[in-house]
């Protein structure tokens, strides 16, 4: 399971990554020695049913817990502990409730070395706006919905300009509308900034739209499947007929290995 | 004035007239139970010649003082439990076993300490306030969601960072019901202290309670025990009111 062709040399490789969990109702292999190459500027979207392991597979890789065996690898170093390098886009939005929208978004900004306050202001209202929300930077986050919450999630782990995005699910709570600004935008951003991005969907159409690679996984023990080189050109419009029919591709693959009842994620 | 307040009044204003009433028909004149009159005139009197202002600006500097002492202490030993499981496990015992003392038991030892000085008054308030608060921090603090600190450690926060600004803004609403329980108890302290503790470097409200059984003049007893309400309620809805308003609006936090 190697790089796509046309991106650069290896920037994250997982091998053989398994991680048990011990929970109240019995112990979980939640990865079993999962192996996995993310070329530099490559895009990868993780599918599969509720519990295969995708938020594992995030959290280790942004080193906010170990792999009980293998080893993930960034740039060649093994990953210990959390890094700037790496932003995570949470399941849930995690924003923090004592703070505002314009706050919460410069969280990660104001621990960025080397910029003015000015220009880390100017660096937050510009990804509020990306999505959408440049009037509520004075909102509190228990104010916004639920998809509001999101995009400004969304903005916050943009604004730092990791090189690594790790993002769970990230437009799951948004209207039809404002998720296909977004795959746009977040293709851009992918493309001109040249960002590595590990991102977990429910969504096998924006699996296809987005990710250069949709790798399939499986549960008990969570387990690759399956990879889908995407080869189409940039920038993708959801609605493509050819999108359509690789995405019918990936589900019935799923469908098969999964059977029937499961394939309804 | 709103509807709520009338029924509250009514009952109030009835609890007093039957009051009046009856220790005018059964018991006049008795030293014991004193009339709402009386304690008015004794109100009135105490005053006009200044020694009621006196007698509670007085408490209120050292519940000041023992307050702070009190809670700073406890907001660090909580600080320090929630961080080290050690630390925790070490005094953590000790903490909840002294946290159930009453703290008019501290008295015969403050005394001895301290002898009939504001030592020993602010040493028995201390310890009154610093345990519940230290428990409070403590389990405010470890109670933080690991969302938010795991989200703080991707985008770099660590060390004091993670603390100034997401361990202690996530646990500020425990913080302040700490604090407030805190100040409660330190309030009861200091009334304890101060009856207990005989000393001539301040006349406060304790002794002023004190001094009206000694003088048999329940009027000044029950007067002052008055006081000594309103100056708690006063006192928790003008410190404590506002930052839990301010709390709940910032936050969206429903009841308390
Ligand atoms: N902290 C934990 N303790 C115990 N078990 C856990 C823990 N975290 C995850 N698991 C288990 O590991 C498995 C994988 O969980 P994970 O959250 O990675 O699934 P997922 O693929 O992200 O699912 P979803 O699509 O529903 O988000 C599940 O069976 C889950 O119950
Ligand atoms: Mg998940």
């Amino acid at each position: 399971m190697t790089p796509h062709a046309e991106t650069g040399p290896v920037q994250l490789a997982l091998r053989g990554v398994t991680k048990r969990f011990r929970g109240a109702s019995g112990p979980v292999t939640a990865l079993d020695s999962v192996d996995l190459d993310v070329g530099h500027g490559e895009f990868i979207c993780l599918v599969g049913p509720s519990g295969c392991g995708k938020s594992t597979l995030l959290n280790l890789v942004a080193g906010l817990d170990e792999a009980d065996e293998g080893s993930i690898l960034l740039d060649g170093e093994p990953v210990r502990t959390p890094g700037r390098d790496r932003m995570v886009m949470f399941q849930q939005d995690a924003l923090f409730p004592w703070l505002n929208v314009l706050e919460n978004v410069l969280f990660g900004l104001r621990l960025k070395p080397n910029l003015r306050d000015a220009e880390r202001v100017e660096v937050a209202r510009h990804y509020l706006d990306i999505v959408g929300l440049a009037d509520k930077e004075l909102a509190r986050p228990h104010e916004l919905s639920g998809g509001m919450r999101q995009r400004v999630a969304l903005a916050r782990a943009l604004a730092p300009n990791p090189r690594v995005l790790l993002m769970d699910e990230p437009f799951s709570a948004l209207d039809a509308l404002t998720r296909d600004l977004l795959y746009g935008d977040i293709q851009r951003i992918f493309t001109q900034r040249k960002k590595t991005i590990l991102l977990v969907t429910h969504n096998i159409r924006e699996a296809v739209c987005l990710g250069d690679r949709v790798v399939l996984l499986s549960p008990n023990p969570g387990k690759i499947r399956q990879v889908f080189d995407i080869r189409l050109p940039r920038p993708r419009r959801i609605n493509h007929p050819d999108l359509a029919e690789l995405a019918g591709e990936v589900t019935s693959a799923l469908a098969s290995h999964l059977g029937g009842h499961e394939a309804a994620i | 004035m709103s509807r709520r307040l009338v029924a509250p009044l009514a009952f109030a204003a009835l609890l007093l007239a039957g009051w009046e009433a009856s220790v005018r028909a059964w018991l006049p004149g008795s030293p014991f139970v004193p009339t709402p009159t009386a304690i008015l005139g004794w109100f009135w009197e105490a005053l006009l010649d200044g020694s009621l202002l006196e007698a509670t600006l007085v408490t209120l500097r050292r519940l000041s003082l023992g307050f702070l002492v009190g809670a700073g202490l406890g907001l660090l030993l909580g600080g320090l439990c929630a961080r080290s499981r050690t630390v925790r496990d070490a005094i953590g015992w000790l903490a909840l076993g002294l946290q159930t003392l009453p703290s008019v038991c501290w008295v015969p030892l403050a005394i001895l300490w301290f002898g009939q000085r504001e030592g020993a008054i602010l040493f028995v308030t201390v310890m009154g306030t610093v345990w519940s608060v230290m428990l409070a921090v403590q389990e405010s603090v470890l109670s933080v969601p690991p969302l938010y600190v795991r989200a703080a450690q991707t985008m770099g926060s660590r060390g004091w960072h993670l603390w100034s600004r997401i361990l202690i803004p996530a646990s500020l609403p425990g913080i302040v019901g700490g604090m407030k329980q805190g100040w409660a108890f330190a309030w009861r302290s200091l009334m304890a202290a101060e009856i207990f503790v005989v000393i001539l470097s301040g006349y406060g409200l304790g002794t002023m309670l004190h001094d009206g059984r000694e003088l048999l003049r329940m009027e000044q007893v029950v007067g002052v025990m008055a006081v000594v309400i309103l100056v708690g309620l006063l006192a928790d809805l003008a410190l404590f009111g506002p930052v839990e308003r301010w709390l709940r609006r910032t936050r969206g936090l429903g009841g308390g």
